[in-house]
């Protein structure tokens, strides 16, 4: 008889007013207890909607059947069958979009937790388990892999798992792409993202960090070099700006620079770590999506008396994750809805104060949302010391520019083969953010997967005929 | 790991480094540069190629020691590893088949016009340089250039090498006795930079600057290296880092070069730095 419970079992967490000061993760996690209590209210459904809702097609029930009886370990291995990263998949994921968004039981109720279920099983296997040694049969054919975020290392591990002889190529000094720089601690701690990266390098995953591919090297005498094959997951790393004026006065940040010294310098451990961040007393980010809510709940633990999340839309158009918002909200951020910068007031060359417009809510546009639209005359002035800039990302130029033969959109993002990710250039592969514009961890990872699928096919076949 | 195969003090700021990195040496351009940390907890710095080795697989960096992280590198000595050394960055300076170039280096802005001036010597182009410095110990690279250079040109603050005053008296003086350059080339402190467009300008003289604003990732990730050039934004790690100094904004660079300063001191006082 299953668990007819409408809620999910409640997972622990730091409390708001302690968290939003120290740099731990938010969320605890289950006990072995809450997870096979939770486990025991997945209906085993037949058709499962659930593994339809999943990018990468985890077998849910499957899995949640054997945490339900104990046994972490199998639930693992038919995990990681489909999934390289649960930990940080279980974490980070959309899964009200996702798997959970369609799951049986969030008809009448919460849906089965199936992400904190993930995220259990993979923080018991990484305490746990031994590790074992893999046996893989090498075949000699050398494949490059351009970036070292969630697409790239997914298309390494597989393509390892099946004997290939992969590189990876990583133009900063640590893998992992915005699971190292952008997704702050407190979400996914660091440590976390390079245990489940040495689980891909164990497969035999060959790495050359420092090397910025169309610079130190390039597609092309990749090839020269006897690879057969390139994937590309550079992802989507160019910071947009609004074009305001006060742009680039001192204590102006894009949430990438600001977050990259954060996460991946460990600015918040200065001067132990010897990059340095500002933050004053009133911080400003602009932006409503997940990467706006990290800069904001990060620049609270750095200290900041007063944050606020300045968005255009309302509180239904905000991109962020649910989770997220809430999260932001219990910490204290506040939440300055339909109001737009128009301009960034300096004195001394620093930042003194915003001003913006308020907005009003007008007809849906192509996206559906409704469309913001300026107020007349409503401008108002907030002082601020620090102005953070949250407005998205778009593929970095460099691999179009250096790549003769390679299709991009006009907006920067690479044309690829839905079925194969294979590009305009051949033997060359795509996926992740660089393909899709800012996505999410598991689309980036589902593109992986699918194109080294299709770069094991094309090899295997070319070497039949 | 990078190997340090060769260190050397040019004087008592200023060291050389030959280090052993394969893909930085096999592609690199004049004009392009590295960034390296020097630890592994170490902030990552940005450093102007200033001289390359293709067969060797070695980049020769030229330093100063202004704070913790170059301090820290002059703490390596020959034999020794540095964990992150990554490049080639930037783009190539456009050097063009000109008639005659003059080219200008404050201090250790020496280091990186050297390669500049060598593939322009190499190409054909005449080139005179004025060289800049404290005092005679702070001129560094006089040997290199004079090689290659039809006129070095000398100018220190104290009047040991050269005339007495800066490089932009030395600029006055050849402009004024009729000298015609198509194109200057001037690589020093931010200062020294606005100085020179403040006289080529007027001229209207092709003047080309290499900008030093502070980075992080060097890859056009993090908009930290912002400049504006001509009213645009650009970013100096993918844009630059030469630009045309008739264009930039030297105040706005100089400001934003100067926004840690404070953690920069206490960034030193807290590691028990000299
Ligand atoms: C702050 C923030 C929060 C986010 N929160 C979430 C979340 O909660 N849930 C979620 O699902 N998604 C989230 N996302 C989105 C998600 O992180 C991305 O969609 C995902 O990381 C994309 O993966 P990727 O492999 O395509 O690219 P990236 O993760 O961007 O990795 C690309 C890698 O390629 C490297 N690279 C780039 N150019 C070159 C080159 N020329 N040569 C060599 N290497 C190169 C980069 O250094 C980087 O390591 C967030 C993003 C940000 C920025
Ligand atoms: C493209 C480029 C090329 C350069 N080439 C050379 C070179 O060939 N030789 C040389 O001696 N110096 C060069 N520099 C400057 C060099 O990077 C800085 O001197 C060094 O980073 C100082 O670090 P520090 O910790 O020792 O000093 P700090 O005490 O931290 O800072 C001293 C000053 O250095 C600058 N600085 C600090 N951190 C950075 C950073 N991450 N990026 C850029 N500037 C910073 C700031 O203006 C600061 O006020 C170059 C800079 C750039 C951007
Ligand atoms: S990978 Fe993401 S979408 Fe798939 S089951 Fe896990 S949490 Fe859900
Ligand atoms: S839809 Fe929900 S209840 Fe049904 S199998 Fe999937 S997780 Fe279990
Ligand atoms: S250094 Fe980060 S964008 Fe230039």
């Amino acid at each position: 008889m299953p668990n007819m419970s409408l809620k999910k079992v409640t997972m622990p967490e730091q409390d708001p007013n302690v968290r939003n000061k120290n740099f731990n993760e938010v969320a605890l996690g289950y006990t072995k207890e809450q997870a096979m209590e939770e486990a025991t209210r997945c209906l085993n459904c037949k058709h499962k909607p659930c593994v339809s809702g999943c990018p990468v097609n985890v077998p849910i029930p499957e899995f949640i059947k054997e945490v339900a009886a104990g046994n972490f370990e199998k639930a693992y291995e038919l995990i990681t069958s489909e999934n390289n990263l649960p930990a940080i998949c279980g974490r980070v994921c959309p899964q009200e979009n996702q798997c959970e968004g369609v799951c049986v039981r969030g008809i009448k109720g919460e849906p089965v937790g199936i992400g904190r279920l993930e995220r259990f099983v993979a923080d018991y296997h990484m305490q746990h388990a031994e590790k074992k040694s893999v046996q893989i049969t090498k075949n000699g054919i050398k494949i490059a892999v351009v970036g070292g975020g969630p697409a790239g290392l997914t298309c390494a591990g597989d393509l390892a798992k099946l004997g290939y002889d992969v590189t990876i190529f990583e133009a900063l000094h640590a893998l992992g792409g915005v699971l190292m720089y952008g997704i702050p601690e407190f979400r996914l701690p660091k440590a976390l993202v390079e245990k489940e990266i040495e689980t891909i390098v164990d497969l035999g995953v060959k790495i050359n960090k420092n090397v910025v591919v169309g610079r130190s090297i390039t597609i092309d005498e990749l090839f020269e070099e006897g690879y057969k094959a390139v994937f590309v997951g550079s992802g989507a790393g160019l910071p947009k700006f609004m074009g305001i004026e006060g742009e680039s006065l001192n204590g102006v940040y894009a949430a990438n620079e600001f977050l990259t010294r954060v996460n991946l310098m460990k600015a918040y451990d200065f001067p132990n770590n010897p990059t340095p961040v500002k933050v004053g007393k009133k911080v400003a980010v602009i932006g409503g999506g997940n990467v706006a809510m990290d800069a904001a709940r990060t620049a609270k633990r750095l200290g900041a008396e007063e944050v606020y999340i300045i968005y255009r839309r309302g509180e239904e158009e905000l991109p962020a994750r649910k989770e997220e918002i809430h999260h932001a909200k219990e910490e204290g951020i506040i939440f300055k809805l339909l109001a737009n910068p128009k301009k960034i007031h300096g004195e001394n060359g620093w930042v003194k104060a915003i001003e913006c417009v308020e907005m009003a809510l007008g007809e849906p546009d192509e996206s559906g949302r409704r469309r913001p639209v300026e107020v007349e005359g409503s401008n108002f002035i907030m002082d601020m010391d620090t102005v953070i800039i949250a407005i998205g990302q778009s593929p970095n130029p460099l691999i179009r520019q250096t790549t003769p033969g390679l299709d991009t959109h006009k907006w920067g993002g690479i044309i690829v083969e839905e079925e194969t990710m294979h590009t305009s250039k051949q033997n060359v592969y795509a996926g992740g953010d660089v393909v899709t514009g800012a996505a999410t961890v598991i689309l980036a990872m589902g593109a992986g997967k699918k194109a080294a699928k299709a770069i094991h096919e094309k090899i295997q076949s070319t070497m039949n005929a | 790991m990078y190997k340090i195969l060769k260190k050397e003090k040019l004087n008592e700021a200023v060291e050389l480094m030959v280090v052993h990195a394969p893909f930085v040496a096999r592609s690199c351009q004049p004009g392009q540069f590295i960034i390296l940390r020097a630890d592994e907890k170490g902030e990552r710095i940005p450093l102007t190629i200033a001289d390359y080795d293709r067969e060797k697989e070695t980049v020769t960096i030229i330093y100063q020691i202004v704070g913790y992280s170059t301090q820290l590198l002059s703490s390596k000595q020959e034999g020794d590893t540095i964990p992150d050394f990554v490049g080639p960055l930037g783009k190539p300076s456009d050097l063009k088949k000109h008639k005659r170039v003059l080219g200008i280096g404050g201090g250790v802005g020496a280091a990186p016009l050297y390669p500049q001036i060598r593939k322009l010597h190499e190409m054909g182009v005449a080139v005179d340089v004025i060289l800049g410095g404290r005092s005679k110990e702070f001129i560094i690279l006089d040997k290199e250039f004079e090689a290659i250079c039809d006129k070095v040109y000398y100018a220190t603050d104290d009047g040991t090498k050269g005339k007495k005053g800066f490089v932009t008296d030395v600029l006055n003086e050849l402009l004024n006795e009729g000298k015609e350059y198509d194109e200057i080339i001037a690589i020093g402190p931010l200062v020294m930079m606005k100085a020179v467009v403040g006289i080529t300008k007027p001229k209207n003289i092709k003047t080309a600057v290499s900008l030093n604003p502070i980075m992080i990732d060097g890859t056009g990730m993090c908009g930290g290296c912002r400049v504006t050039v001509g009213g645009e934004t650009k970013f100096a790690c993918v844009d630059g880092p030469d630009f045309d100094g008739l264009l930039v904004d030297f105040d706005e660079c100089m400001r934003r070069q100067g926004m840690y300063k404070e953690e920069e001191h206490s960034c030193r006082i807290g590691l028990g730095g000299k």
